[in-house]
């Protein structure tokens, strides 16, 4: 053990955060109070660590560090906050370590984690501060790496979670173990706010994914970590396998100057075949339980391109049933517009702007209904009609690299007339 | 006689090392195994997908299949190496040569009854 090398260090304290907080919450029903505990353990493990070597069980040590200062604090009138009820504070910390073992309880571990996630998914909080909360809380990343990856001041991201650990402190957080019903009501909230984090990655422009991929990182963390919780949820399953699918191709997703590059350009050698691995091993797991879900067939439909050597290996069939599945689990204009690119490529053009028109309505601000409308056009030998959408979907851009992704498409058509998938990146 | 190192460590940690501080482990941990390859004792050697990714099958009767990795220990198996050496004591040495390279965690050595080379690419 190199005693200079702190990585370990890190490392350790890193992974044994959301056990830890999430203990010190349970048992100071306070999130800031749990939070100065853990930092204040952190403090001490930097100190004692580096000398005597990593302790047996890294968060059992800071959980108990962490009560016993708080609690000191609390005695000395330092914080304005009652004494928990069980006070088993233990003043040398050197023998400590001997007793946790025994001391703490780990049939809590599960449900301390999945509550500290779950307090940052707060119905009551929009999904900005959620994230922003969860990666502060849960992840332990600073004020600053978060305000950097959401492009945001670092003052405005103070505000941001300051804002939400009030509206949690004033929410009603229930500490009681929770039953079959409630737990899986709060692994869906969990789940769709790593989802998100995982988008606020995914989605950033070429120029800013350098900057935005540790969301997506943390994303793929938090989604494994909740997967060992709760090992036999598929749903789970299909999410982490969903997020390291989409994730597996970031190196090929952007070119040197930040464009986007469509996924039928994409050289294929760029894609991370571990985790790809990763995600198809998920994938054959979460299929044998017979119990399908969006997150599930989402990730069936990334397989499916990851599998392909080449774009037109694609198994645009599957692609296009899967998208059927998908549409009765959550209708959605989008689902059927992404469906339509799979039907061009089944069908042909002429169906795929057939399936589409209905959405016209529901879709008329979305600049993909008509970079996806423009194209079909134009494999119709439409141009009139397809360079109308087209410039209405350069008009709707809300970015530039989304205009650019237009032109490219444009360009793209202009060069050959082969049915090509617009949508997907 | 054929010996396999277990490699046992806290998943959680490994899995939040940085990029840079796991190339760097690797990149020492391969040190090593090149001195074994070059005395012809370095068999097969595996690092594992995480456990998420394991399932279990019970050999009851009919098998039950099970999702997650055998045993719920703070540590998990992450990898092991097949090495060749005479007795218990030279497999310790190897073993301390590679947790010098990857302190932390723990490696269970446990002699090999049967063995098959395989054949696959890799």
């Amino acid at each position: 053990m190199s005693m200079n090398d702190t990585a370990w260090i890190d490392a350790a304290l890193t992974s044994a955060r959301p056990q830890a907080v999430g203990a010190l919450l349970r048992y100071f029903r306070n999130l800031d109070t749990a939070e100065e505990a853990f930092q204040n353990a952190c403090l001490r493990a930097l100190k004692s660590w580096p000398q005597n070597g990593p302790p047996r069980d890294p968060a059992a040590w800071l959980i108990m560090v962490g009560r016993n200062v708080a609690i000191d604090d609390i005695r000395r009138g330092k914080k304005q906050q009652p004494l928990p009820d069980d006070d088993q504070a233990i003043s040398d910390l050197d023998d400590a370590e001997d007793e946790i073992a025994e001391r703490l309880d780990g049939s809590h571990y599960r449900d301390d984690i999945l509550r500290l996630l779950f307090v940052c998914c707060h119905k009551d909080l929009p999904a900005t501060q959620q994230i922003a909360l969860a990666l502060r809380i849960v992840s332990g990343l600073s004020v600053k790496q978060i305000a950097r990856a959401f492009l945001v001041s670092e003052a405005a991201m103070e505000q941001r979670i300051t804002r939400a650990k009030t509206r949690v402190a004033d929410a009603n957080v229930p500490f009681e173990t929770p039953g079959a019903v409630e737990r899986s009501e709060r692994l869906v909230s969990v789940a769709a706010m790593i989802y998100l984090i995982f988008n606020e990655g995914y989605s950033a422009s070429g120029d800013t994914a350098e900057i935005r991929s540790p969301l997506c990182e943390e994303a793929i963390r938090l989604a494994r970590l909740l997967l060992r919780l709760f090992q036999s949820e598929p749903e789970i399953m299909g999410l982490t396998a969903l997020l390291l699918l989409q994730h597996a191709r970031a190196a090929a997703r952007f070119d040197a100057d930040g464009q986007v590059i469509l996924l039928d350009d994409q050289d294929r050698s760029l894609w991370n075949q571990k985790l790809i691995a990763e995600g198809l091993a998920l994938i054959d797991k979460a299929m044998r339980h017979r119990r399908s879900g969006p997150y599930q067939v989402q990730a069936a439909i990334a397989a499916l391109h990851a599998r392909a050597e080449k774009p037109e290996d694609t198994d645009w069939t599957q692609i296009d049933l899967l998208y059927g599945a998908l549409e009765v689990m959550q209708p959605s204009p989008v689902i059927t517009l992404n469906r339509a690119v799979a039907v061009s490529k089944v069908k042909g053009p002429e169906a795929a702007l057939e399936m589409i028109e209905p959405l016209a309505p529901r879709l008329s601000n979305y600049f993909h209904y008509f970079g996806v409308r423009g194209a079909f056009l134009m494999q119709l030998g439409r141009n009139e009609e397809a360079r109308i959408a087209f410039d209405r979907a350069i008009a709707l851009a809300n970015t530039t690299a989304e205009a650019a992704h237009i032109r490219m498409h444009i360009d793209r058509l202009m060069r050959d007339s082969k049915p090509r998938n617009v949508k997907a990146k | 006689m054929l010996y396999a190192i277990l490699c046992y460590h806290d998943e959680d940690m490994v899995g939040s090392w940085s990029k840079e501080h796991d190339a760097s482990v690797m990149q020492k941990l391969s040190a090593v195994q090149d001195k074994l390859a070059k005395q012809g004792r370095l068999g097969p050697v595996a690092r594992l997908l995480p456990t998420t990714a394991a399932t279990t099958l019970r050999k009851e009767n009919p098998p039950v299949v099970l999702d997650g990795p055998f045993a719920e220990t703070k540590e998990q198996l992450l990898g092991f190496y097949l090495v060749e050496g005479k007795n218990l004591d030279e497999v310790l040495d190897i073993a301390r040569d590679l947790g010098e390279a990857n302190p932390g965690g723990t490696y269970e050595i446990r002699p090999v009854g049967y063995f098959n080379q395989g054949g696959t690419k890799a």
